[in-house]
């Protein structure tokens, strides 16, 4: 706390000092004033309402898909030798390449967005979940055998549950993805998202919009990771026995 | 009718150094209500064996009768307890319990009160809603008893169930076993490398030694109960057993150690003993 209130005071100092225009270097204090601004005139709520719905769309569909796809990659051989190579490979090509098919396919709108997010997160969710369902400790399995377990149920009672940290992990990559994708997509064209609200105020010489809005990316991406992903992950780690060293 | 009959039961094991004879034809029957144990040196095949009975690995040659009928995969008619963290750590004790009635579509109802039941059985009632990770390792593998009890199998398959627990806890959870095998009349069959264990509980030891893994020696056990692990008794055949697998030991660390390598034979300690009083 006392760490980033220095850092501002060293920001204000800075800007006061005149080192560079305060139309390039926007004092804290401007900032403010911007970020007050935009939330009066509802702006800013809207452009991340517009940004929040895509992602949770996105990241949704991605998780839907994603999930079952990591536990069957990771139990049918044949198909993790074709798809899950597949996903492999195309993993390494960031997301936001696809943009310019996606943008060929669907058009300048949402969808074309939306599938950039969905191609981030899907594919890092996936080989997480895999992975978490590959490193299980077999005994579960063969416990669940002995007990008569149904085909579907070893899926739904035992392998996804007991692979639940990993897929959390694996759903946490797949936001920090997601968001990823959503911002640069959204930085490329008119899309009336956050992105878009950034590259506005770069077209407009406003650098203390460009800052605020960096600074709600920021808190949003600190507000999901540590109210959201953090706390759950906590809970599921403790419950799994994993917190005991 | 055997309960369970073995019949020329063999296992190979792809090893690093070429293949491995796990178990080399075995032959055996397991009365019903038997508390059979096998005994014997790491890498013998007594818990290949005992997998092999439960249907979670095939047999190379051989196979496994239950009542006169073969063993196809594992199934509820043989529940297993095994080392250990085989507890589902998602499900609260309870819940652990009811999973397998839960597969066979036993009503919400009954199956809490099966479970409930084969609670009280291990004496946890009072942690029903416990999840496992606030429980201790014993009470663990007390769920775990329970959990393969309430399938009401045919026979119960322990492979090395008390191995990780404390010596105090693991004298607990004999008399505890002891307890519900009276009650229930189950037949069991118990895998451990600990012979005083395997004395203190069976009623019938196998002693198994290694590469090949076979039954070298048979122990009835005739002993009241219940027993005590310091019981003279008990310690007197636990090292008559012993004795037995030393001469296999031996044999089994020359194939794990290089050859210069000897193990200490028994005997007084000549070091320690001739330095005492050596320099005065």
């Amino acid at each position: 706390m006392v760490f980033f209130a220095g850092l501002v005071v060293c920001w204000e100092i800075i800007s006061r000092l005149g080192v560079w225009d305060a139309t390039l270097f926007p004092s804290p204090l401007q900032v403010a004033q911007t970020l007050w601004r935009s939330l009066l005139d509802l702006s800013l709520l809207r452009a991340t309402g517009v940004s929040l719905r895509r992602i949770l769309l996105g990241y949704g569909i991605s998780l839907i898909i994603g999930i079952p796809l990591g536990l069957l990659l990771a139990r049918v051989k044949w198909l993790e030798e074709t798809v899950g190579s597949l996903v492999m490979g195309l993993q390494t090509l960031p997301s936001i390449c696809w943009l310019p098919l996606a943008l060929l396919w669907f058009g300048l709108n949402d969808r074309a967005i939306l599938f950039v997010v969905v191609i981030g997160a899907l594919l890092a969710v996936t080989v997480a979940v895999q992975d978490g369902v590959k490193n299980l400790p077999p005994v579960y399995q063969r416990a669940a055998r002995t007990m008569g377990v149904r085909p579907l149920s070893l899926y739904t009672e035992v392998l996804l549950p007991a692979s639940l940290p990993a897929i959390l992990t694996g759903a946490k990559l797949g936001w920090s993805f997601a968001w990823r994708s959503l911002m640069a997509g959204e930085l490329l064209f008119v899309s009336l998202g956050l992105g878009h609200m950034l590259m506005m105020g770069r077209e407009l010489a406003d650098m203390s919009q460009v800052v605020t809005v960096m600074l709600v990316i920021i808190t949003l991406g600190l507000l999901t990771d540590r109210a959201i992903f953090g706390v759950v992950e906590d809970r599921v780690r403790e419950r799994w026995g994993l917190t005991r060293a | 009718m055997a309960k369970l009959s073995i019949q020329g039961v063999s296992k190979k094991f792809d090893g690093r150094s070429g293949q491995v004879q796990a178990l080399q034809d075995i032959w055996l029957d397991v009365q019903d209500g038997e508390f059979l144990v096998f005994v014997g040196p790491s890498g013998c095949g007594k818990s290949t064996l005992l997998n092999i009975i439960a249907g979670l690995d095939p047999s190379d040659a051989g196979e496994v009768l239950e009542n006169g009928r073969k063993i196809n995969g594992p199934g509820r008619d043989r529940s297993v307890v095994f080392q250990e963290g085989a507890v589902f750590p998602w499900l609260t004790a309870q819940k652990n319990v009811e999973f397998g009635l839960k597969q066979m579509g036993v009503s919400g109802k009954e199956r809490a009160q099966r479970a409930e039941h084969f609670l009280h059985l291990v004496h946890l009632s009072r942690f029903r809603d416990s999840y496992p990770h606030e429980l201790s390792g014993g009470m663990r593998q007390r769920v775990a008893i329970a959990r393969a009890l309430a399938l009401d199998p045919e026979v119960l398959l322990m492979d090395e169930p008390f191995s990780a627990l404390d010596a105090q806890t693991r004298e607990d959870l004999y008399q505890q076993l002891h307890e519900v095998w009276e009650r229930t009349r189950k037949t069991i069959v118990f895998v451990t490398h600990n012979v005083r264990e395997a004395v203190c509980l069976g009623d019938r030891v196998l002693l198994f030694s290694a590469r090949p893994g076979r039954i070298r020696a048979e122990f009835k056990i005739q002993l009241g109960r219940p027993r005590m692990v310091d019981d003279v008794d008990v310690a007197r055949l636990a090292q008559q057993i012993s004795n037995a697998m030393k001469e296999d030991r031996s044999r089994a660390r020359q194939e794990e150690y290089d050859e210069d390598w000897q193990p200490a034979e028994d005997g007084v300690l000549r070091g320690a003993g001739s330095m005492l009083g050596d320099n005065i």
